[in-house]
This record gives C-alpha cells, sequence and structure tokens, in this order.
C-alpha cells in the first residue's frame, strides 16, 4: 500500500490480495456459502421476516423496490442506515444493501454499520458515470452487475467478490436477464475452445484482463459466484437462470409486488434448489396467487442495465 | 463408496469438487428416499436457516434423524454443525429445526457478520495424526458459528483463543462470552462424537483436502458395491443438470 516505495510487478497471479484483515477468499466465501439460494429485496424489517420465513439466504435492504422506482422516478439513493440497522436486528441471514455506482462514501456507511455485502447497483441512480467503486480498498465485499463477460471481469478487477447479471429490475419482464446470462454463458464457451494465442486479442475485443480471461479460460466458468438478477417473477423464471447455469437468484420487485410474497417466495426458494426437477416444479407452481404486472420492454422503457458499462 | 452431501442450498458443489479430487463420488441429496441410496453424508455450509426451511418443506428431518441414529457417518460444516447440535442459540425469531445428535451447544453466529469473517492457521494434531502433512489447516470461517460446551463424549478436535481474534472487541456475541469467563479462554470449533464431525470452517473452501480423508476414514469399508448402481439412477430425469466446474481453489 501507501508510503513503502516499493515497486510490485503488476498481475502475479490474477486474483491474490491486498489487505490482510479481508482476504479475497472470506469475501469470495460468504458468495459461496449463497449459492443455490434466493436473494430478496425487501425495504422494511417487517419484509425482512417474511422473507427470512419464505427461505430467502440473504435479503437486500433498499429505500424502494425496483418497480416503484420506475413509477415515482426521481433520485434513488441509498436507504436511511437506521432501516438497514433495524432489518439487521430482525433476521438472522446475511444482510445486503445497495449504494450508487462510484458513491464510495455510501459504501463506507454501510461498511461502518457491518452489513454483509455491499450491492453496487445500477437501479439506484449513478453518482459518478465513469469510475466504479475501488473494491480492494473495502474490507467488506460487494457485488456489481453486469451485461456481458467483459463487464463482469472488469468488476471482478476492481475487487467484486460476486457478479450478478443485470437483466431489467422493476420490469417483472425476464428478456433481458437471459440475453444477459446467455451473452455471458456463451462468451465462455466460445473462450474455452479458444487457442491460447487468440485470447489476447478476445481480452482487447471484450475490453477485459487479459489474466482474468486467461483464469475463466481456465475454469470455464466466472471466477466469482454468478447470480442472476432483474425481471424474475415466478418459480419458473428463477429455474430458468438455475438451468441457464447462474449459481442463484435475485428477486426485487417481484416477491413484494405480487398478490401473496410468503407463498411466491417460498415457491421461489424451493424452484432455485429443485430447479432441474418439472414434477416439483409443476407442484410449487400451483396457486401462487396474481403475479407482479410486469412491462413489455419497448423503446420508451428506461433501461437501467445499460447505465454503466 | 458413494458419499452423500445435502444439496437444499450453499457449497455442497464445492465439497462435490473436494470428494472428486480425492477419487470418490459425491451425490446430491436433495429428498428422503435419495438417503437410502449413499453410505455417508456431508451437510455443507450455506445459510441454516434456508436449508432448515428447504428440509422441512420436503419432509427431510425424520430421515435426516434416522441416518444419524443409525451410526452412520455425518459431517457438518458450518450450517451442517449447527443441523448436527442438540442446542443452538442466536436462532432467528421462532427458532429452527435441528437434526441433532451431536452433544454440545453451539452459538449460531458466534463470530459476528461477515466484516468479522476470518481465515486463519488452525493446529489440528488428531488429523496430522491420521493423514500427516503440516501441523496447521488454513480454516475459514464465514459468519462462522462457534460451540460453547460440549458433553462427556464429544471428543474435541480443534479450538482457537479468542484473543487471536482480531475485531473480537466489535462483536456483542464475544464481548458477552467474556463477561462470563476468564480472559484468554478459548473456543471450540471442531469436534468429534462417534460417527458425527462437525467443524465450524469451510474446509470445502480450501485446496487441503485433509478433513475430507479423516472423514473418508470414518466411513466403514463395506464391499458389496449396490450403492453404485443405485446412485446414478436418481439423476435419470433431471433437465439443465450440468457437470460440475471446480472454483479457484486457495492455496
Amino acid at each position: 500500500m501507501a508510503g513503502s516505495g516499493v515497486v510490485t510487478v503488476y498481475g502475479n497471479g490474477a486474483l491474490t490480495e491486498t489487505t490482510k484483515q479481508s482476504p479475497f477468499s472470506v469475501k469470495v466465501g460468504l458468495a459461496q456459502m449463497l449459492r443455490g439460494g434466493v436473494i430478496m429485496d425487501v425495504v422494511n424489517a417487517e419484509q425482512a421476516r417474511i422473507a427470512e420465513e419464505a427461505g430467502a439466504c440473504a435479503v437486500m435492504a433498499l429505500e424502494r423496490v425496483p418497480a416503484d422506482i420506475r413509477a415515482q422516478g426521481g433520485v434513488a439513493r441509498m436507504s436511511d442506515p437506521q432501516l438497514i440497522k433495524e432489518i439487521k436486528q430482525a433476521v438472522t441471514i446475511p444482510v445486503m444493501a445497495k449504494a450508487r455506482i462510484g458513491h464510495f462514501v455510501e459504501a463506507q456507511i454501510l461498511e461502518a454499520i457491518g452489513i454483509d455485502y455491499v450491492d453496487e447497483s445500477e437501479v439506484l441512480t449513478l453518482a459518478d458515470d465513469e469510475n466504479h467503486i475501488n473494491k480492494h480498498n473495502f474490507r467488506i465485499p460487494f457485488v456489481c452487475g453486469c451485461r456481458n463477460l467483459g463487464e463482469a471481469l472488469r468488476r471482478i478487477r476492481e475487487g467484486a467478490a460476486m457478479i450478478r447479471t443485470k437483466g431489467e429490475a422493476g420490469t417483472g419482464n425476464i428478456i433481458e436477464a437471459v440475453r444477459h446470462v446467455r451473452s455471458v454463458m456463451g462468451d465462455i464457451r466460445v473462450l474455452r475452445n479458444m487457442d491460447d494465442d487468440e485470447v489476447f486479442t478476445f481480452a482487447k475485443k471484450i475490453q477485459a484482463p487479459y489474466d482474468l480471461v486467461m483464469q475463466t479460460k481456465q475454469l470455464g466458468r466466472l471466477p466469482v459466484v454468478h447470480f442472476a438478477a432483474g425481471g424474475v417473477a415466478t418459480p419458473a423464471d428463477a429455474a430458468l437462470m438455475m438451468q441457464l447455469g447462474c449459481d442463484g437468484v435475485f428477486v426485487g420487485s417481484g416477491i413484494f409486488k405480487s398478490g401473496d410474497p410468503a407463498k411466491r417466495g417460498r415457491a421461489i426458494v424451493q424452484a432455485v434448489t429443485h430447479y432441474s426437477d418439472p414434477q416439483l416444479l409443476a407442484e410449487i407452481s400451483c396457486g401462487l396467487g396474481e403475479a407482479m404486472v410486469g412491462i413489455n420492454l419497448d423503446e420508451k422503457v428506461e433501461r437501467y442495465a445499460n447505465r454503466s458499462e | 463408496m458413494v458419499v452423500g452431501v445435502l444439496a437444499l442450498q450453499g457449497s455442497f458443489n464445492e465439497h462435490i469438487a473436494v470428494l472428486k479430487r480425492l477419487g470418490v463420488k459425491g451425490v446430491e441429496v436433495r429428498k428422503p428416499e435419495q438417503l437410502l441410496n449413499v453410505s455417508s453424508l456431508i451437510i455443507p455450509g450455506g445459510e441454516s436457516t434456508t436449508m432448515a426451511k428447504l428440509a422441512e418443506l420436503h419432509n427431510l428431518f425424520p430421515a435426516l434423524r434416522e441416518f444419524v441414529q443409525m451410526g452412520k457417518p455425518v459431517w457438518g460444516t458450518c450450517a451442517g454443525l449447527i443441523f448436527l447440535a442438540n442446542k443452538a442459540t442466536g436462532q432467528k425469531t421462532g427458532g429452527q429445526k435441528l437434526i441433532g445428535g451431536l452433544d454440545c451447544t453451539v452459538h449460531r453466529n458466534f463470530f459476528g457478520s461477515q466484516i468479522q469473517s476470518f481465515e486463519t492457521e488452525l493446529p489440528i494434531p488428531q488429523v496430522v495424526a491420521e493423514d500427516g502433512g503440516p501441523p496447521s489447516f488454513r480454516a475459514v470461517f464465514i459468519r462462522a458459528p462457534a460451540i460453547l460446551d460440549v458433553g462427556p463424549d464429544v471428543e474435541v478436535l480443534s479450538d482457537i483463543p479468542l484473543s487471536a481474534i482480531e475485531t473480537l472487541n466489535s462483536n456483542p456475541a464475544i464481548q458477552k462470552e467474556e463477561e462470563s469467563t476468564e480472559s484468554g479462554k478459548k473456543v471450540i470449533v471442531a469436534v468429534k462424537q462417534g460417527n458425527l464431525l462437525a467443524t465450524a470452517f469451510h474446509p470445502e473452501l480450501t485446496a487441503d483436502t485433509r478433513w475430507h480423508s479423516y472423514f473418508l476414514k470414518m466411513v466403514p469399508e463395506i464391499e458389496g458395491g449396490t450403492s453404485d448402481i443405485v446412485s446414478t439412477s436418481t439423476s435419470n430425469q433431471s433437465f439443465g443438470t450440468r457437470s460440475i466446474i471446480d472454483f479457484p481453489i486457495y492455496q
């Protein structure tokens, strides 16, 4: 770090780490514990309790669910720390919270109140339209959004310990989520079959650091946990994301904008565990009440996913 | 030999990947009937609340309790440790179901939230005696539980002094613990009781496979080969199952 005056050669191992207190393995470790689970958006302690009872593996605290941000407009910010503290006290599962892209002070505040994960999210209004937070400077782990492989690896290089494909939050429409997951998975499949000599140009093309591209090629997957997000509204949507190869699912407006949040939440949790069992999926999809109202994505709808690169 | 890994949620893929490196087949267990095909079971790390909910919804608890009582080897890591304990404190409102069997009291989330998660070099004399290798093990603690007290039949395999944890003071759970006891107090993080093994940390996240070999040695070598044939048929009807790809393993 600063002050030592020693020049270290860049890139001695793709994901080696930095601060002593919270090595990258510990940051990625929690994400690995969340695999095969559902992370639910909640706006107060009461909703957090419902999510916990439904079997969520973590909750995401935010000021308004994305569907409301879309409907009401205005600047969306980090939620009130008091509210996050209340949510943290109400449940025993990990609590995440959203910070605006590039707003490192919001992230510092979230670290200070001791939450478990920060989501640097495009759903909130941007604070910096050029730079993301330098996530290496934090002991708390970060999850970031992406639309394609290049974007995912750029975020990982900035220090993200978990990736979620963006989808289109607050729409209840799965099409963008499918597009982004297929883009990431498709690029990884192309990369796996590529000659090592071609990886340099490929890294340039997707604008990602070469060492991470090479690591992804060797692993055959993203080097961190990869969840799907943005538009999941039914158990079938969640199972679709899992069958496409994601490690788990974020559900935002889909649960608390539906007719029966407790029941739908429970069904989506079961769908993620039993994603490859159509018999069971049929059983748990029955009689869930009304799903959230969806939005068809024509040109007039603002694409949150395109807010950051 | 086929080892079952409870695959409701959490790090079950990581466990199966380690078993694969040791040349042992690990199968995912999601339903009660799948327990009949395995000779031993690993309960992975994850969110114990979530896993308890899912186990309850699919009526897994009676089968799991029977599995433990039959004397078949069961190993719980982190959330799995909570599952196996007879008593757990720090649960969610309304409590959560446990399998039980391990005579100890576990404090769920003892070390606090993610910011207090850490890794440390843990001395593991009993495991070294069996499997050799360096005297300590790189143990990753993620929002980990700890064992507060154990019954007479429980063998303590590892403990850590509380003073070793730097973030001690910021953690209310540990502070409370310290008030009631002397400083220099140790907390238990790995135990064995008959057929049950439990660790508060995650050997599935690191490259060292000694804990997995230690567990596999607890499995009695019953020849017959029937389980191999049965187990493969359980995943026939599923869609979209994909080959497990390992994560980067931290050396």
